[in-house]
């Protein structure tokens, strides 16, 4: 792997759906080895679009994507699956696999590892996560905030080059979503988190990018961006009542 | 959420039979029920060896006769279709009990209700000693068709995350004061039916994307590769062994 190229870089992304709808026009964007950035946006700005290019479900209209150095295209869609990790929204999509232990071994599985080397890649996930516990339980049995962390773990195990959460405080309840600020935080891999959550972001990512009309309308330090109302206005963002993110200090 | 539901038929234990592996168990199941049905319909003693030999294997496997019993009652719809077959058969016809029945009807009806009956039973213990997730496995090793196994997991995986999404859209029907009374609210429940069918159907695709996200190409991994040595293979193919002598016996007496 190219251990200096940064673990993403988005040049000049366009993108129309099959019926003509234009949702990107020209994204650029650059993630570092190690950051954590999260992106933020209105309902319809392009963030879920913009992600489905990351691991090439959707093929660019125009612009490159490239994953720690390696373009994303047909004959690479293997390694960068396994070098993007992507956390869907919804648990329930992501686990379907009648056990964890089986879930979490997918996609390790999927790349050919086998036996011992694959358990131990499974459980070292589940430890990650907090969950190496519950390996034989089937997904349905969880909570949804023990589900969350396993969908997390399914792509730990793959050693991914860059994690890429969409909405992943959603439907937490406050000591879940904790308890995920907390795994996310010791994880030690480049994360983009996709949020309409302001003091997540806040709280987990020292900068953000903002998607919105399909172009990347700001990038900076979050709580700069947080703190500009005009940007905020502009952009439908909104910060939940009573929230001041001058008044907070972010932990580093 | 249906925690059991999907493993009623399976009853928890140590026994002998629930350790062989559940390929063996499905092979030698297969094999009894296609020697069960290749035997004459006249050799009504061979049914009973057939039973016995049931019942030796539930006795091994630790499985109650009343546990056994009622979950034979799925039966039930196809014994109805067997008693209708000595009143409507063609043939030469005998008076019993003041009725008048067609000979090879009542012949035909043995022949279902003796056979299904054993082939149920022989269902029932394999799903009572074999865990839903290994029968799958166990599929899989005899190489069915992996497109069919992956929808049957799949069948498992999401049964309970779609039955619960019918009961809260039930729940969300019956919130706004809708009762279904009669015909005329037929045409609600066809669309909350549709509206279902929808939200699966794009749920599926969501799937579809999250496995293709992870690599993904068209096959699942194997990941467990459980063997079966000759030991075990030899005493599963004891139950269709002892069917086979029967069902020669059978021919020949």
């Amino acid at each position: 792997m190219n251990t200096t190229a940064p673990s993403l870089e988005v040049t000049g992304l366009a993108y129309a759906y099959p019926d003509g709808h234009q949702a990107l026009f020209g994204v650029d964007l650059t993630v570092a080895r190690g950051e954590r950035v999260a992106l933020l946006g209105p309902n319809g700005a392009g963030k879920t679009t913009l992600v489905l290019h990351l691991n090439g479900i959707l093929e660019a209209g125009a612009g490159t994507v490239a994953v720690a150095g390696l373009p994303v295209a047909k004959r690479n869609l293997a390694e960068i699956r396994r070098r993007v990790g992507i956390v869907f929204q919804d648990p329930d999509d992501q686990l379907f696999m009648p056990t964890v232990r089986e879930d979490v071994a997918f996609g390790p599985a999927a790349a050919g590892l086998r036996g011992a080397e694959l358990e131990e890649r499974v459980i070292e996930a589940l430890d990650r996560v907090g969950m190496a516990g519950f390996a034989d339980r089937p997904p349905h049995h969880l909570s949804f905030g023990q589900r969350r962390r396993v969908a997390v773990a399914t792509v730990l195990a793959m050693r991914p080059e860059i994690l890429v959460l969409d909405e992943p405080s959603s439907n937490l309840d406050p000591a879940s979503r904790r308890e995920l600020a907390d795994v996310l935080r010791s994880l030690d891999v480049t994360v983009l988190m996709v949020t309409h959550d302001l003091p997540y972001a806040l709280e987990l990512c020292p900068r953000s990018v903002v998607l919105s009309g399909g172009v990347i309308a700001a990038d900076g330090r979050t709580q700069d961006l947080l703190c500009d109302a005009e940007l905020m206005a502009a952009h439908r963002l909104e910060l939940p009542f009573g929230f001041d993110p001058r008044s907070v200090t972010a932990p580093v | 959420m249906g925690a059991g539901h999907a493993h009623k038929l399976y009853r928890h234990g140590h026994s002998p039979v629930h350790a062989l592996p559940a390929h063996c168990k499905i092979a030698a199941v297969f094999g009894f029920v296609l020697i069960v049905v290749s035997t004459p319909r006249e050799a009504v003693w061979a049914f009973a060896l057939y039973a016995l030999l049931l019942a030796a294997v539930a006795a091994a496997a630790r499985i109650p006769a009343g546990f056994l019993l009622k979950r034979l009652l799925i039966e039930v719809p196809f014994v109805a279709f067997a008693l209708l077959m000595p009143f409507v058969a063609e043939g030469p016809r005998v008076h019993a009990l003041g009725m008048s029945l067609s000979e090879s009807g009542l012949w035909g009806a043995w022949n279902i209700l003796a056979k299904g009956t054993l082939g149920v039973a022989a269902s029932v213990l394999l799903a009572s000693t074999t865990e839903l997730r290994a029968l799958l496995l166990g599929l899989q090793r005899l190489k069915m068709p992996p497109m069919l196994v992956q929808i049957a997991s799949f069948m498992i995986r999401y049964g309970d995350v779609i039955t619960d999404e019918m009961r809260r859209m039930r729940i969300a029907r019956v919130s706004r004061g809708f009762e279904a009374r009669g015909v005329r609210h037929w045409g609600v429940l066809a669309k909350s039916a549709g509206a279902l069918f929808i939200r699966s159907y794009e749920r599926g695709e969501r799937v579809h994307l999250a496995m293709v996200s992870r690599g993904y190409t068209g096959t699942m991994p194997v990941t467990d590769e459980v063997t079966a040595g000759r030991a075990q293979w030899t005493s599963a193919a004891l139950l269709p062994l002892a069917a086979l002598a029967v069902c020669l016996l059978g021919w020949t007496l």
